[in-house]
């Protein structure tokens, strides 16, 4: 007996942007279905280095990131939670003065955008944090930008959205997606038939199977960005850490974890995916070298995920090409989780009132098709 | 290419050390590789090199020949094998093992490998078990065998199985005091169990005999208890129990060694990629093996207690086994008579072995009366209230969901010591029975790495934009 539910709007895909989407449709009044195949934020939007960062996105993200921002302010009073969210501030370090000086360029270019970077180099430097001692020249400071623990963050969304009366359905794959007049049509085995006049694709790095289902195929990668978590050591830092030029990431938890990530993991299939041994070889060097007060730590665990990667690196966020109704939003490239909210909220604003002030141009689905 | 590597043994216990012998002794060259400084595993595990000179009997009574012999196996191939003690297996990954010694990293290549990566305590948390002066059954006996040292000068046992009435009788032997033997399961259920015993009588004779010198020396036993609580200060100073009657009793200790069976150390096995079943007799998701140990990965072996509890005995003949098995699966002769011959006795070994799982069954309800704020997982600090709210939320169905909210499993000892309890919180909260929490996955390092002795080579960057921040 298959269960048939009728609704406004079909998610597929529980993670951070399809968990927000859900969230902000029901706050919008629309009746939501969102299908997850595992479980909710347990993909890329939960195994994240939990980096909150706006600081180093291209410009054409900034608008969403923004966006995003507010509604990170309000996390307790969205999802019941703060989910470890701290407003540590970002700081990209600089190890050589053409590395400052693209650090200095960047703030010039993003004036405007309300991020209030700050450089900092030299005494002041070194001053202020002491535990970075002399491995950089000096850093650009995002003071509002910070960290969260990811595995807490994106299931909530998913989880404050059915509180709200989403139907949350996990463990739930799509085998089957289609549009039957002005209804989309999405079947899970012989057990749900789920028909919604909106459909939003937030899949991930699977979300290429329903834009393929759609006629919009596009070249998305999947990659797996390597982690790595210490022992809990004193607290020697409390800024989220990037390094201009690459290479190796951190922070460090209120607990007294350190949190590193550089480097790629590698696929154990289409869904799964280890760390990689050189990687995390190299990711520990370079961490301890960044981090000297990682040197007499002992890693505790490793671990990846699989996220979707376009050629440009910039997300597909908007309208379907082919199909009135359907909403994409993937790609993030390993840049999801902080723009997450902000892209959910958009897709939500698409779908109740056709229209949005943000300027969606750069993540056409389109872009990456050969023009005739 | 299979062939053309030596094999590998992971583990210098009573199964990697047979194995190793009988590799040998088809002219291969194994490496061995076992954390320990020393070979014999834990069970015949030898004191530190240099000063110690009690006798075997004196560390392991009854065993004494079979340490011997297996210390001696091990002693007579030393030579032609490629022992590296003191080395950490870290990682499995794409045909090849990662290891840790003396402060490098290593690869070690692998076309045949057997996993006979030995056991460790089942610990099933009760209030107080954090107190120091508490410890495992399986610890304090290292302890005894290792080090020479007691855990305490006046010790309680509490648990169940074979182990708990072996080491009572280890401590008594040493010349500590026995507070007394508190046995998790009721006599009832050990009286139906003994006919069965009568299948391996030199078992149930040094089982009766144990407890016969435990009574002698009045040594109070009870059954059918379960812990209220362990209490003290600064150290445990007493253990309170409520009998079979439902009365509480409270023992005055210095210490506590609890145990309930063991644990498989399943880790590589998992990262090497074998299929895991549920054994209800382990009560524990166990990479799958056959007859011989194969596991579902080809060129994949185990044998031992890693792969399911059978005891040292048991070990010793599946890792002769095993070898075998590779030894087959690489074109060589192998003894048939010596195949047969092993098949049986582990077939017998597995009779028994279900026998005094009826003697000393798990007791079901443990977890269901565990105080919400009963440490489950130390490392991480979380309650059984924690774990016990993320399932009936409905927020965790599973063991990795149940890790990802609460960070049980995330220390550490990512989940070795903790899991089994995680696993019988869930089931019981859920009611789902225990195989229907699944298993945590393993992840690379199985244990702790230290960075300071991380000094890879210098890989070539592959010119990807690998260092962008992730989110």
């Amino acid at each position: 007996m298959r269960e048939r539910i009728e609704c406004d709007v079909a998610i597929v895909g529980g993670g951070i942007v399809g968990g927000s989407a859900a969230l902000f449709l029901r706050q919008a009044g629309l009746s939501v279905t969102l299908l997850e195949r595992d479980w909710c934020g347990a993909k890329a939007s939960g195994v994240n280095f939990g980096g909150v960062r706006r600081q180093g996105r291209p410009l054409e993200q900034l608008p969403l990131s923004q966006r995003a921002h507010a509604i990170w302010g309000r996390l307790p009073e969205l999802l019941g939670t703060d989910a470890e969210y701290i407003r540590s501030g970002h700081l990209k370090l600089a190890r050589s003065e053409p590395d400052l000086a693209s650090l200095i360029d960047y703030r010039e270019r993003s004036q405007g955008f309300g991020l209030g970077l700050e450089i900092v180099t030299g005494e002041e430097f070194r001053r202020r944090w002491p535990a970075l001692g002399d491995r950089a020249i000096g850093g650009s400071l995002c003071p509002e930008d910070g960290h969260a623990n990811p595995r807490l963050v994106s299931p909530a969304f998913a989880r404050a959205a059915a509180g709200l009366g989403a139907v949350v359905r996990e463990q739930t794959p799509v085998d089957r997606v289609e549009k039957e007049g002005d209804r989309f049509v999405l079947l899970s085995g012989d057990d749900l038939e789920v028909r919604a006049r909106f459909l939003l694709n937030t899949a991930g790095a699977w979300s290429w199977r329903v834009a393929e289902a759609f006629g919009e195929p596009v070249p998305l990668e999947s990659l797996h960005p390597n982690m790595a978590v210490t022992e809990p050591l004193p607290r020697f830092l409390d800024v989220n850490i990037g390094v201009e030029g690459g290479g190796v990431y951190g922070r460090q938890v209120p607990r007294g974890n350190m949190v590193v990530g550089g480097g790629r993991g590698f696929a154990l299939d289409a869904d799964r995916a280890r760390p990689q041994r050189d990687a995390v070889l190299t990711l520990m060097r370079d961490a301890a070298e960044l981090f000297p007060q990682l040197r007499h730590a002992h890693v505790i665990r490793c671990w990846t995920g699989v996220e979707g990667y376009t050629p440009d690196r910039n997300p597909i966020v908007g309208p379907s090409r082919t199909t009135p109704g359907l909403f994409h939003a993937f790609g993030f490239s390993g840049a999801g989780f902080q723009i997450g909210p902000g892209v959910g909220q958009t897709l939500a604003e698409l779908v109740a009132t056709g229209e949005t002030a943000m300027p969606l141009e750069p993540f056409r689905i389109d872009r990456f098709q050969p023009t005739a | 290419m299979s062939g053309v590597l030596p094999p590998v043994i992971v583990g210098a216990g009573p199964a990697g050390i047979r194995a190793a012998e009988r590799l040998v002794a088809a002219g291969l060259r194994p490496v061995v590789v076992d954390e320990a400084a020393r070979w014999g595993g834990q069970i015949y595990r030898q004191p530190p090199e240099g000063g110690f000179t009690r006798p075997k009997t004196a560390l392991y009574g009854f065993e004494a020949g079979k340490a011997d012999a297996v210390h001696r196996a091990m002693a007579a191939i030393r030579d032609r094998v490629d022992y590296r003690p003191r080395t950490l297996v870290w990682n499995c990954e794409a045909g090849a093992l990662d290891l840790l010694c003396d402060g490098g990293s290593e690869t070690l290549p692998f076309s045949h490998l057997i996993l006979a990566t030995g056991a460790t305590d089942r610990v099933l948390p009760f209030p107080g078990w954090t107190l120091p002066g508490v410890f495992t059954l399986g610890g304090s006996q290292v302890a005894l065998k290792f080090q020479g040292c007691a855990v305490g000068r006046r010790v309680a046992f509490l648990g169940t199985g074979p182990l708990l009435y072996l080491v009572a009788y280890q401590y008594l032997k040493a010349g500590v005091e026995v507070a007394g033997v508190f046995d998790t399961t009721s006599f009832a259920a050990q009286a139906r169990a003994t006919p069965g015993m009568l299948r391996d009588p030199v078992t149930l004779a040094k089982g009766l005999l144990f407890v016969g010198w435990l009574r002698t020396h009045g040594v109070p036993i009870h059954n059918g208890v379960r812990p209220v609580r362990a209490e003290g200060a600064e150290r445990v100073d007493a253990l309170v129990l409520r009998d079979a009657r439902g009365r509480e009793r409270r023992t005055p200790c210095d210490a506590v060694a609890f145990g309930l069976g063991l644990r498989s150390e399943t880790q590589l096995a998992d990262l090497a990629g074998c299929r895991f079943r549920f054994d209800e007799a382990d009560r524990a998701w166990l990479p799958e093996r056959d007859g011989a140990g194969r596991s579902s990965v080809p060129g994949v072996y185990l044998a031992g207690d890693g792969s399911g509890i059978a005891g040292a005995d048991a070990a010793e003949l599946a890792g002769e086994r095993a070898a075998l098995a590779l030894l087959e699966d690489r074109r060589l002769l192998v003894d048939g008579a010596r195949v047969r011959e092993l098949d049986g006795r582990l077939t017998r070994i597995a009779a028994f072995r279900r026998v005094l799982n009826a003697a000393f069954p798990f007791p079901e309800d443990w977890a269901d009366s565990l105080a919400d704020d009963t440490m489950i997982c130390r490392c991480e600090g979380v309650t059984a209230g924690a774990l016990r709210e993320v399932a009936r939320s409905g927020q965790a169905r599973e063991m990795n969901r149940a890790k990802a909210l609460t960070r049980a499993g995330m220390g550490r000892c990512q989940g070795r010591m903790c899991s089994a309890t995680t696993a019988e919180l869930l089931s019981r909260t859920l009611g789902t029975g225990p195989d229907g929490v699944g298993r945590l996955r393993a992840q690379p390092p199985i244990k702790p790495l230290p960075i300071a002795t991380i000094i890879p080579s210098p890989q070539g960057g592959e010119g990807t934009d690998d260092g962008r921040e992730v989110a």
